[in-house]
């Protein structure tokens, strides 16, 4: 009935997961429980869990990141923590959990964490650059949010029912076969990234749609803000490689659950074929993750600079070339297979040849720079740090591309501080930046500026202490994923890396206390113009937090940074532009698609997990109900009408006229 | 028309003023464009899967463990039956798509249902075939071929039955709701995939029938 | 003392070697330290041990409760003693002619792309700081988005660096491939390797004898390792002695490495494999040639056991921390057998954690 669910899958006996787990599910379900008797239900249901809104949606990734990201630190709270115990001494983490817990902190960081992160900004942002009133498929957008949500849920289900992949964020067969990993962990890594990967692939088809066919008019492509184009080549790149990730993920699951023998040692399976394969979704899935922070970075350094984006043209052709060149270098995570001189030489100079674009992007940033007036905003702090950070990331990933020295580094502590060299110092610091600084425009007010430095400051010196001394470690020969270990030499290093984590906790805290302290002085950091930085692009042209319908009229486009050259023709004639005929909009009707669909998809997620294979049949049949009713129905828009756009469009421009004449004097 | 004017609107670098298109005019083309091109780029995400699973076959094909190779097992005679089906469902939906666009009842439910005919008689000659392999002991357990084969043709077979549930559905849409603007739009999708169902098939005719027994 | 191989590069390595590799690890320290084992006429070896002995000894037995500030005094002392660390397994001090042209590559690589990073990074700072708003004195050029002079310097800096660090890899790559015979006066010897849950089996075909979890060596000799595994992949890697490579079932990798003078170097499997693998690890002793042969010896004539299809059957279970030990024959062609899979892949776990909670706690107590 139950399929191999029995009480024996509650982790009774093992008090960390099992506590950590109800602590957490009680937690929500004590802020349910709040939401509903404060009679905040059906407002969270029309304004956000059934909202298609880009805006919405995009603030619900980025609250689901956040959320994730306090569950996959506190795995790495317990992995240092391991480590600078477990010398000479076995921890407090038995492996089999010490396993899951490097498994499970890979996983959500990746896919719930940096993956929910980046996709939020740019549903926040990509239609307002664009001067547009939504993406292409706004339903389609709630149903990949939900599907993410669904499968971050299913990980932290196997807390409590079950246990999770002892893999690794990657799963390598042959471990990772049925033979080696009887347990369930693997196929809740498995379902969970083949339901949220879904989701995944949907908002890279949205978003190309999106970037490609919609656009304000005169928004020609070589007008588009940078963030934009590193948008469109990462979601060009999930396009191009979820599927990859999918295929290769439903041959592990035949594999696992029909004896199929794709990756076997037996009957003839390639274990080597799962890696090529992995990589080819998993290399670009870096540029998937640190392009568009790179497009933060580009509005950043310009907006603060007070300067357009140096060589805008080259910013452009890099991102392509990195979008395209990141399909040819998959190799280079497994130059220890042996396969040769040539192919390894070959990959190895063509995953160098990406550091020439990325060098390129670097230059541009410091020239962008150059001349300007730069103005010491929090974000602009995460963008000094990113680029001190990421030219040494820069250059041990150069390094690791060599051959010979991947040869003495690879699986070693030295890759770990590489990626995290990456993931941290320029894809988190660049969601932090981004954070930051569009946070105004989705909630209308600014956060805390002394609270936001301190959690830089912390997150930076944290970074170096975690992570420099892994590099020392690997260097020392140490590989990663050790639960314990024996040699003096790389005790004291750990340490000091246990030290750096707890320094990032500290960070973590202000930026907890930072938004709180914004939420509570809400009206002292008010941005009444929706424009609270000078900025260039569209974005900054509307309210914040932008109607329903994020501009009254669609923007007229003249060149590059936009609405930057709508202020300089503003202040020269002295007025804002003329008001324009309003005219009624309509919008698309919320729909409760996304949330029904992932229900379904987490109750089938979950029944095939558990091999329950009537409840699976069950899901299956309500997710295609909930389509055909989807379907079925005949009113899919609304519409507000022009007196009502009017309304809401003046208030916006008087306050705007107000800022205007305040700055005149100092023109 | 409308469209063209679009597609100039975001076209690469005009520096001069772009023509703007009025919202409400230009609304019901836009609307066919925008969802034919991303039902398009999904498309092309499907067709980077199969791309994943031709891979898999490509390395596996060998390793028969042992057991049969395609040389013993294919049949052409039923696969060129299955070729021909699905080939001439295609037209038949094509006939469909221009019987919806011209709102004719009798073209377009006769077409869709001899697609589904069509389509539902390649199903069983495939069903057919699998299980002939399964029961002389040939299922994708026996070998790495065997699975690597099972899941690259099965994983088109999926796409087919899904396809048929999509059509089986899109008949009753219009029956329910007539030749609505956003009916069409996915009945236009619908050939689409159907259409790129096609084109799979000619890549596993090809690499795994054709090769599998001449090579 | 360095390679020779290597003299294309021979420049940019001395320049590396003056002020790169100092960055990770202090030089003066590290030779007092050989010093220090080369008068005491020690093999490098038996200093680590001797030193491994040491801590152990003075160290209180570990409990789970620790107050925090003993933790932070250690902390403190740890640091400051931190220069013993260059006799551990150190990636950047090898100990044989791979390693050596391993890292000559690696440093090589940093020294040429820390001429680019570090002016860089200094230059960002630079401009950050200098064009700040309240610097009035700075040039204000707010239009300023596109100079070709500087985007032809932009792009060309990282793409020449690229070049010359891509010749780099390239040469590398072919010299340092793990399956090309190494170049020296001894005929090489043949060591098969296995990788099992959780352990290292070492088959010396020639010699029919065979030894896990310890592998000897003869110093200055080359060694090839043929190498596969009996479940799942390890990567098989001694640091000292330079370049990793993949253990796979079903699948046979080549490795040459030597060890140019005696000496014990940890090895260990670069790969994570399961619940054992931080117990995955092995000793590896070089020593003289005559010294292998009277080890060879002295196995044969053991009494041990005979590495044939049930022994190697026990051996592919599970089990973690296996004690070194020896087989005094073996039967020939085993390690064919295995790679051909006549003789099964492992059976993996047993219904339930191999190691589970309590195992583990009563582990742990026991030691």
């Amino acid at each position: 009935m139950l399929g191999k669910l029995t009480w024996a899958d509650i982790p009774l006996d093992q008090p960390i997961p099992l506590i950590a787990g109800v602590g957490a599910f009680s937690i929500v379900g004590l802020v349910v429980i709040y939401v509903l008797l404060k009679g905040w239900g059906p407002y969270l249901w029309r304004e956000w869990i059934t909202s298609v809104d880009h805006k919405h949606i995009g603030v619900m990734y980025v609250f689901l990141a956040a959320v994730m990201l306090l569950r996959g630190f506190v795995d790495a709270i317990m992995m240092r923590s391991q480590q600078a115990l477990a010398f000479q001494a076995p921890g407090y983490l038995p492996p089999d959990h010490y396993d899951q817990i490097f498994a499970a902190h890979g996983t959500l960081m990746i896919f719930f964490v940096a993956m929910a992160f980046v996709i939020g900004l740019i549903n926040i942002v990509v239609p307002l650059q664009l001067g547009v009133r939504d993406v292409a498929f706004p339903t389609l957008n709630s149903v990949s949010f939900w599907l993410t949500a669904t499968g971050a849920l299913l990980i932290n289900i196997s807390l409590v029912v079950g246990e999770f992949s002892h893999v690794g964020w990657l799963p390598f067969p042959p471990l990772s076969e049925l033979r080696y990993s009887p347990g369930v962990g693997m196929d809740y890594y498995l379902w969970s990234l083949q339901i949220s990967g879904v989701g995944t692939l949907l908002t890279g088809v949205n978003f190309v749609t999106t970037i490609l066919k919609l656009h304000a008019p005169g928004m020609t492509y070589m007008r588009m803000p940078v963030f934009c184009w590193t948008a469109f080549a990462s979601m060009l790149l999930i396009v191009a490689a979820f599927p990859v990730l999918t295929a290769t993920l439903a041959m592990l699951l035949l594999d696992r659950y029909l004896g199929f023998h794709f990756f076997t040692n037996e009957a003839g399976g390639n274990v080597m074929m799962f890696n090529n394969l992995i990589w080819i979704w998993g290399h670009p899935e870096v540029y998937i993750l640190v392009l568009p922070a790179f497009g933060v970075f580009s509005e950043v350094f310009s907006t603060y600079s007070g300067k357009p984006l140096f060589g805008y043209r080259s910013m452009v052709a890099a991102t392509m070339v990195i979008c395209i060149l990141s399909f040819t270098v998959w190799l280079h995570h497994f130059f220890t297979m042996g396969a040769g001189a040539d192919v390894n030489a070959v990959f190895g100079i063509l995953s160098m040849i990406i550091a020439v674009p990325t060098g390129v992007k670097v230059f541009n940033w410091m020239f962008t720079m150059y001349g300007g007036r730069v103005r010491y905003a929090s974000p602009m702090y995460w963008g000094i740090g990113f680029i001190v950070t990421i030219i040494i990331a820069g250059m041990t990933g150069v390094l690791l591309a060599v051959p010979p020295a991947d040869f003495l580094l690879h699986n070693s502590l030295f890759l770990v501080a590489h990626f995290h060299n990456v993931i941290i110092g320029a894809i988190l610091f660049g969601m932090f930046a981004g954070y930051t600084y569009w946070f105004p425009k989705a909630f209308g007010f600014r956060l805390d500026e002394r609270l936001g430095k301190a959690a830089f400051w912390c997150w930076f010196v944290g970074f170096y202490l975690a992570f420099m001394p892994l590099y020392v470690v690997g260097l020392m020969g140490m590989t990663r994923r050790m639960q314990h270990y024996d040699n003096p030499a790389w005790y004291p290093w750990l340490l000091v890396a246990a030290a750096g984590a707890a320094v990032i906790l500290v960070g973590i805290g202000f930026q907890i206390a930072q938004l709180v302290v914004s939420i509570r002085n809400r009206e002292e950091l008010r941005d009444t113009t929706g424009d609270p930085w000078d900025g260039r692009a569209l974005e900054w042209s509307t309210s914040s937090p932008p109607p329903p319908f994020n501009f009254a009229v669609l923007p007229h486009v003249e060149g590059t940074d936009a609405y930057w050259l709508m202020k300089q023709r503003a202040r020269e004639r002295g007025a804002p532009e003329p008001e324009p005929a309003y005219q009624d909009i309509e919008l698309p009707r919320n729909s409760a698609t996304g949330f029904v669909c992932a229900f379904f998809a987490a109750i089938l997620g979950f029944s095939l997990i558990w091999q329950i294979w009537w409840l699976a049949a069950l899901a299956f049949v309500g997710a295609f109900a909930t389509f055909v009713v989807f379907a079925w129905r005949d009113r899919t828009e609304y519409r507000i009408p022009a007196a009502e756009v009017a309304r809401i469009d003046r208030e916006n421009r008087a306050a705007r006229r107000l800022a205007l004449a305040q700055m005149e004097p100092a023109e | 028309m409308s469209i063209a004017a679009r597609t100039t609107a975001v076209g690469l670098g005009g520096e001069g003023a772009a023509p703007s298109v009025p919202h409400e005019l230009s609304e019901l083309a836009q609307k066919r464009v925008i969802v034919g091109y991303g039902f398009w780029i999904f498309l092309l995400s499907d067709i980077v899967m199969f791309s994943t699973f031709f891979a898999a076959y490509a390395v596996l094909v060998n390793e028969t463990a042992g057991g049969p190779s395609g040389r013993d097992l294919f049949h052409l005679d039923v696969v060129a039956f299955e070729t021909a089906f699905l080939l001439l469902s295609s037209f038949a939906c094509g006939v469909a798509s221009i019987g919806a666009r011209a709102h004719r009842d009798t073209m377009y439910y006769g077409a869709m249902a001899v697609t589904a005919l069509l389509g539902a008689g390649f199903l069983f000659l495939e069903v057919h075939e699998f299980v002939g392999m399964i029961g002389i002991g040939a299922g994708p357990q026996r070998s790495a071929f065997l699975s690597a084969f099972f899941t690259l043709v099965g994983c088109h077979g999926l796409h087919v039955t899904l396809g048929l549930m999509w059509l089986l559905t899109m008949m009753a849409q219009v029956f329910a709701k007539g030749y609505r603007p956003d009916i069409l739009r996915r009945v236009l999708c619908f050939a689409l995939f159907w259409h790129t169902l096609d084109i799979i098939w000619v890549a596993i005719f090809t690499v795994v029938y054709l090769l599998g027994v001449v090579v | 003392m360095r390679d020779q191989r290597y003299s294309t590069f021979d420049a940019a390595r001395r320049l590396a070697a003056s002020w790169s590799a100092p960055r990770f690890w202090s030089p003066p320290r590290q030779q007092k330290i050989g010093k220090l084992t080369g008068a005491a006429g020690q093999p490098r070896g038996s200093f680590m041990q001797e030193k491994f002995a040491m801590r152990s000894l003075d160290r209180p037995p570990r409990s789970k409760a620790r107050s925090p500030i003993p933790l932070a005094l250690r902390l403190c002392g740890l640091l400051a003693t931190l220069a013993l660390a260059g006799c551990q397994p150190n990636v950047l001090d090898p100990q044989g002619q791979v390693g050596r042209g391993d890292a000559t590559i690696l440093i090589d690589s940093v020294a040429i792309m820390l001429a680019i990073v570090v002016p860089t990074g200094v230059v960002a700072l630079a401009f950050a700081w200098w064009f700040r708003a309240s610097n009035t004195r700075a040039i204000h050029l707010p239009e300023f988005e596109y100079s070709g002079q500087v985007e032809m310097i932009t792009w060309s800096i990282p793409l020449l660096t690229i070049m010359l660090l891509g010749g780099v890899a390239w040469i590398g790559s072919h010299e340092l491939d793990p399956a090309q015979p190494l170049a020296a006066e001894a005929a090489p010897i043949d060591v098969q390797v296995v990788s099992l849950d959780w352990k290292w089996l070492f088959i010396y075909p020639a010699q029919r004898v065979a030894s896990v979890n310890r592998l000897v060596i003869p110093a200055g000799v080359p060694v090839h390792f043929t190498l596969t595994s009996a479940s799942v992949m390890n990567a098989f890697f001694i640091p000292d002695l330079g370049s990793m490579i993949y253990t796979m079932n079903r699948m046979a990798t080549d490795l040459n490495l030597i060890a140019d003078k005696p000496g014990e170097f940890l090895g260990e499997s670069a790969m994570f494999s399961g619940d054992g693998f931080a117990d995955m690890h092995f000793n590896v002793e070089a020593v003289p040639p005559d010294q292998f042969k009277a080890w060879v010896e002295e196995t044969r004539s053991s009494g041990g056991k005979t590495l044939d299809a049930d022994a190697y059957k026990e051996l592919s279970k599970q089990s973690i921390k296996v004690a070194p030990f020896v087989f005094s024959d073996i039967e020939p062609d085993l390690f064919q057998k295995v790679l051909t899979q006549a003789l099964p892949p492992g059976p993996g776990p047993k219904p339930g954690p191999v190691v589970d909670a309590d195992s583990w706690l009563a582990w742990c107590g026991g030691k």
